[in-house]
């Protein structure tokens, strides 16, 4: 069935479709709808669901990882400024290896800017806070996806333990269209982390957990780093996600990048001009990078085109995970600007 | 091995003593009194104890309870979270006062305000004891710390008064000292007792030394102690009967 829903409703949606049963929060635009329909759902549900208004955002991340370590799922949305704030709370959850859930909705900056096309936090989302940026970030493209991703990320979060990212916008979250949600058929099962059980031998050390993110000797914190290394490079094979879009399958010399609601601009340019020699890969993880992936798409391949609503930020990921490959890159940027498909589609027309 | 007697709770770690405290800190006096209140209220397996950075954090494997060492001013939020999400839980967040009074004071206001049913325990030493003793809100008029040499100015932070003040709602607020065990157990245990029967906030600041930053003697200690009391007096500032 058909439903006539926003971007935020449908988060709304699949949180609670994922098993999420608690949402703090502190309301910016433009993920404040979030919130706001967790709270009309917790309203019509008050035994079962959670809500907090929090004090800030650095409370909400923090009140979240509270939440979550009880074993509840749990998850927050934040934007710009917020997710500034947030990394506080997302750094401790990436060091300690927590499954927190956070649906961003990007943010033009400098400063508190545009709050409806941006792709502008891609690193500080993947990478921002102390840490190495062992978290998984995900990129949808449309408000279908929008609902799966979002339940994907409770399942990845929970199945590796590991923080989880919607990485969105404004355009995405507001828009209203006819979408037809799919319900998941397998969900990962939260369990506690501290208070497993009423009934514990009081003399039995083991059977207390004592969490912590502070290390005695630098030796200490460079074997937890070395267990977050080794547990990265085992699963971002199993995460990594793209996708490739072309008009057909004749012989490509182009390759376009882009992620997120731009990759949707250039599949409709590609899909109007029939352009039969250009292809789009889309990064639908930012983080991990889907480098093989890519890799293995730029056989024969003699130009790459970045296009991103942001200046340096998918590009910085290219660059960086093609090091050493000597195809020239070209850009079409426009930092916190919607790019449409008549751009894309003149991108194209112009490019000897 | 060491053996369990009245010495000691049994909710300590023994694994993790001797602690990591300096001689003559408060800390340990507090955590000992904290574990008798655990043991005698029967809490050890339900109880989440989240800890602050600073001196604090050489807490979190002190006890036999599940414990959370969380980011700077923060540990409110995380245990907020966890008694909202598991409310049979007794939530204790356990901050210094730079973490409570300073970078964390929006928690701690907020939680008051709002009524969490959790207990707060703030470790007041008059300055930052783990970054090698700075001014704090609660450095005291001519203090001399390692950023105020010439003495601190005339403005400190009273919290159990600021907290009590902020809002007409019952709680448990009180002030203690480490020089006074017997009473400083009673607040404590009036306090977590209190959210434990859901009565909502309940706050327990506690006037602690730190002679490696006060950079005193067992006498001097004592005598600074003196001092601090006369800007922050040991008392119950409550509403409740």
């Amino acid at each position: 069935m058909k439903e006539l829903l926003t971007g935020n409703e449908v988060v709304v949606r699949a949180a609670l479709d994922a098993g999420a049963r608690a949402f703090f929060g502190y309301p910016i635009t433009p993920t404040t709808e979030i919130m706001s329909g967790w709270d009309s759902a917790y309203e019509t549900n008050p035994e079962k669901l959670i809500f907090l208004q929090t004090e800030d955002e650095m409370s909400a991340g923090f009140a979240t990882i509270g939440a979550i370590l009880t074993g509840t799922k749990a998850f927050t949305a934040t934007a710009g400024p917020g997710n500034i704030l947030m990394q506080d709370a997302f750094s401790m959850a990436e060091a300690m290896q927590l499954p927190i859930v956070a649906i961003i909705g990007q943010r033009g900056g400098p400063s508190t800017a545009s709050v409806i096309y941006s792709q502008q936090e891609v690193i500080l989302t993947s990478f921002g806070g102390n840490g190495e940026g062992y978290r998984i970030v995900y990129s949808p493209s449309s408000i279908k996806e929008l609902y799966d991703y979002t339940i994907k990320s409770f399942n990845t979060a929970w199945h590796y333990m590991i923080p989880t990212f919607v990485l969105t916008d404004g355009y995405t979250l507001k828009t209203r269209t006819n979408v037809e949600l799919k319900k998941p058929t397998k969900l990962e099962i939260s369990k506690p982390i501290v208070l497993k059980s009423l009934k514990r031998n009081n003399r039995q050390e083991s059977n207390y957990v004592n969490l912590r993110n502070t290390y005695s000797v630098e030796e200490e914190c460079f074997d937890n780093n070395k267990a977050l290394i080794e547990k990265w490079n085992k699963i971002k094979k199993e995460i990594e996600e793209h996708e490739v879009f072309s008009y057909d399958k004749s012989v490509k010399d182009t390759l376009i990048m882009a992620h997120g609601i731009v990759a949707s601009s250039v599949k409709q340019a590609l899909s109007d001009t029939k352009k039969k020699s250009v292809k789009l890969f889309r990064p639908i993880t930012l983080n991990p990078f889907p480098v093989d992936a890519l890799k293995k798409e730029l056989k024969g391949i003699k130009q790459i085109i970045v296009t991103e609503s942001a200046e340096n930020q998918l590009l910085k990921l290219v660059k960086e995970n093609l090091y050493g490959l000597n195809i020239p890159i070209k850009t079409y940027n426009k930092p916190a600007l919607g790019i449409t498909p008549e751009e894309i589609i003149d991108v194209i027309k112009n490019n000897k | 091995m060491i053996k369990d007697n009245l010495a000691w709770p049994i909710c300590w770690k023994k694994s993790s003593k001797p602690h990591n405290f300096c001689p003559g800190c408060g800390h340990p006096i507090i955590l000992k009194n904290l574990g008798y209140v655990i043991d005698e209220l029967g809490i050890q397996n339900n109880t989440l104890f989240g800890i602050d950075i600073g001196c604090s954090l050489l807490a979190w494997n002190f006890f036999n309870v599940d414990t959370i060492q969380t980011h700077h001013g923060r540990t409110i939020p995380v245990v907020t979270g966890a008694k909202r999400a598991k409310r049979d839980a007794v939530a204790i967040a356990y901050l210094g006062d730079g973490g409570a009074y300073a970078i964390g004071m929006q928690h701690l206001i907020s939680a008051r305000i709002r009524n969490e049913n959790i207990t707060v325990i703030i470790v007041n030493n008059a300055n930052y004891g783990m970054t090698g003793g700075q001014e704090a809100p609660t450095t005291i008029s001519g203090q001399i710390t390692a950023t105020t040499q010439h003495g601190a100015d005339e403005y400190f932070l009273q919290g159990p008064e600021l907290l009590f003040n902020a809002s007409k709602t019952p709680a448990y607020i009180a002030r203690g000292c480490v020089d006074n065990p017997i009473q400083l157990k009673g607040f404590i245990k009036k306090a977590i007792d209190f959210q434990m029967q859901e009565k909502g906030f309940s706050f327990v600041e506690i006037l602690s030394f730190c002679p490696t930053n006060w950079k005193t003697d067992a006498k001097n200690t004592l005598d600074f102690m003196k001092k601090l009391k006369e800007f922050y007096p040991v008392k119950e500032f409550t509403n409740i009967n």
